[in-house]
């Protein structure tokens, strides 16, 4: 299977993540040779098997809804790229 | 006595003896790290500040009868994914450069509730993508047995940390390897627990259903000693198991008598290197001279278990991922007009190449086309793989084989192919697909004086089975008295 252009820019668009163009030779031969390589799951006999999602998923783990202050809201805070009023500051998204 | 060259259970018994002091040994670990990180850079951040003043709190308490506990006063790494309060935690990204924890993940607590003292948060690969240290955004760590190599990777600050006797011992995460890999490189003590034995929470996550938080120490011993502080039902992680509370310290009896070990086949052919299996092999006698029962097996999987792990991590990195916007937290790019433009230009400036790799990766994998070719056909792989474990488990109580492929490799050598660099990961992976625990420790040189990895690979939640075979192969072969890492260029 050979990943054309369009598909990596494609991919990359659903990701979020912009690819310069210098670079897009490089991430398709990249992709390719691990898509290649990862290809052998598809020699494993595994038609009778079930797919294994995560570890251990026998049971579900349930708690109950209880709030818990956290305690360290002003860190919290700092932490964002920028901040007013002690809001995440976003541009503008509705028209 | 150089008070560096001490493991951590020689510290706690001179400091019962009154030989030493909290405050000496945090000195004598901060002077250590002033003179040989300049060499090594296995640090992000240092908190040796905090580490003084607090050595001399827990000093006070301990003369004063407030504190007693076997591990007040010892110095320990954090690897920089594992979240610490008030510290920076960047995973070795630019996404995280300046993201301070507003909390302690639950290690942490742990760490803390013994009252350990963290020297600093240890280089890794960007979000843990590597095998090699080298993705780190900020520095690349180098090897303490020879600085011209890598330390490997992802943990390989905390492993590099450790065996340059810059902290007794450190904490890491495996997701592919992440510690067993660089122990091996390092000559250090390396063990990924089970899969649910440690809490996740407040670890950055890679790839939720493999990654795992675990130990790098000198030895053995400590091993169990570091185990018992972290294991633990943690309800903040849904994922964590509710075991019964072991002392992993009682399960070292230093005798191997009747134990069975297979040896599968596959791990010791093609691509594993000469002496890597010399050593291994003279490894294997050993367990049979003292009494272990070692069968060759077959456990063909290697190669199906690494292409399903690539897919699985892969896919499970771009959705976890994807929480790296630019909005709440990490970086933001200058260059934005609208919401969109902030979510790629923060992801594709804040990404290391390697990351972007992966989530392009991860998202092929997933997407409606490929989805059933790739990623379901991976996760029945996994099934295969873990029935294949099971299979043997039915008759052997310990998987030997070797930790890596090769020994650690030059830096850059790898870095420009990174097909080459997962390869270095195939001994390894296959634990974390089947959720095992698995040690690696040191079990020889190679002719540069490079130490070689052995991997013992136990039953789910079966650590004192892996940790006494481990044991005993260390009371009888004293690799830490015969070999050093000299800090060399």
């Amino acid at each position: 299977m050979k990943v054309e252009k369009e598909e990596l820019l494609h991919i990359a668009n659903l990701a979020r993540l912009k690819i310069k163009d210098d670079e897009i030779d490089k991430y398709l031969l990249n992709l390719q040779d691990i898509l290649n390589f990862s290809n052998i799951v598809n020699n494993a006999n595994v038609d009778e098997l079930k797919e294994t999602i995560g570890e251990r998923n026998s049971s579900n783990v349930f708690r109950k809804d209880e709030i818990e202050e956290f305690d360290n809201i002003d860190q919290m805070i700092k932490n964002f790229p920028e901040e007013q009023e002690n809001m995440i500051r976003v541009p503008k998204v509705v028209q | 006595m150089d008070i560096t060259e001490l493991t951590v259970h020689e510290l706690q018994e001179k400091l019962k003896n009154k030989e030493l002091t909290v405050t000496e040994i945090t000195k004598a670990y901060v002077n250590r790290i002033n003179e040989k990180e300049k060499d090594v850079q296995a640090f992000i951040t240092l908190t040796t500040d905090d580490a003084i003043k607090q050595s001399k709190e827990i000093e006070d308490k301990i003369n004063k009868k407030e504190i007693s506990g076997d591990l007040a006063g010892i110095p320990i790494g954090i690897k920089d994914n594992i979240c610490k309060k008030g510290v920076k935690t960047t995973a070795a990204s630019k996404m995280l450069e300046n993201f301070v924890s507003p909390y302690n993940a639950t290690v942490m607590e742990k760490i803390n509730n013994e009252n350990l003292i963290t020297l600093g948060k240890t280089n890794m690969d960007e979000f843990a993508m590597g095998s090699s240290t080298e993705t780190s955004y900020f520095k690349k760590t180098k090897n303490p047995w020879d600085l011209n190599r890598v330390p490997g990777g992802s943990s390989g600050g905390s492993a590099a940390a450790v065996a340059s006797n810059m902290v007794p011992w450190a904490l890491g995460s495996d997701t592919g390897g992440s510690i067993r890999q660089p122990a091996g490189f390092c000559g250090v003590v390396g063990l990924k627990p089970t899969y649910g034995l440690v809490s996740r929470f407040g670890l950055i996550a890679f790839a939720s259903s493999l990654d795992q938080i675990g130990t790098f120490t000198k030895d053995i011993k400590d091993t169990a000693i570091l185990l018992n502080v972290i294991a633990g039902h943690d309800e903040k992680d849904s994922t964590s198991a509710n075991v019964e509370e072991k002392d992993y310290t009682k399960c070292l009896k230093n005798d191997v008598k009747g134990l069975k070990i297979a040896v599968p086949k596959e791990f010791f052919g093609e691509g594993i290197n000469e002496e890597v299996k010399d050593a291994l092999e003279k490894a294997i006698e050993k367990y049979k001279e003292l009494g272990a029962k070692v069968e060759e097996v077959s456990l063909d999987i290697a190669n199906y278990a690494l292409a399903a792990y690539y897919i699985i991590a892969c896919a499970e990195a771009s959705s976890n991922l994807g929480r790296f916007d630019g909005i709440r937290y990490g970086y933001r790019t200058p260059n934005y007009t609208n919401l969109k433009d902030i979510y790629v230009n923060s992801r594709s400036e804040g990404f290391g190449d390697e990351v972007k790799r992966r989530i392009i990766l991860g998202t092929y994998v997933l997407s409606s086309g490929y989805y059933d070719a790739y990623y379901k056909k991976a996760q029945k792989v996994r099934t295969l793989v873990k029935n294949k474990f099971d299979e043997i488990f039915k008759n052997y109580d310990v998987i030997l084989t070797p930790t890596s492929p090769t020994t650690a490799f030059k830096i850059g050598e790898k870095s420009d192919n990174p097909l080459e660099m997962y390869l270095s990961d195939i001994c390894t992976v296959s634990v974390n697909i089947a959720g095992l625990p698995g040690l690696s420790m040191p079990c020889g040189v190679d002719k540069n004086g490079l130490p070689i990895g052995m991997q013992l690979i136990g039953k789910h939640f079966d650590e004192e089975t892996i940790l006494n075979a481990g044991y005993t192969y260390e009371q009888a072969t004293k690799f830490r008295e015969k070999y050093k890492a000299e800090l060399k260029k």
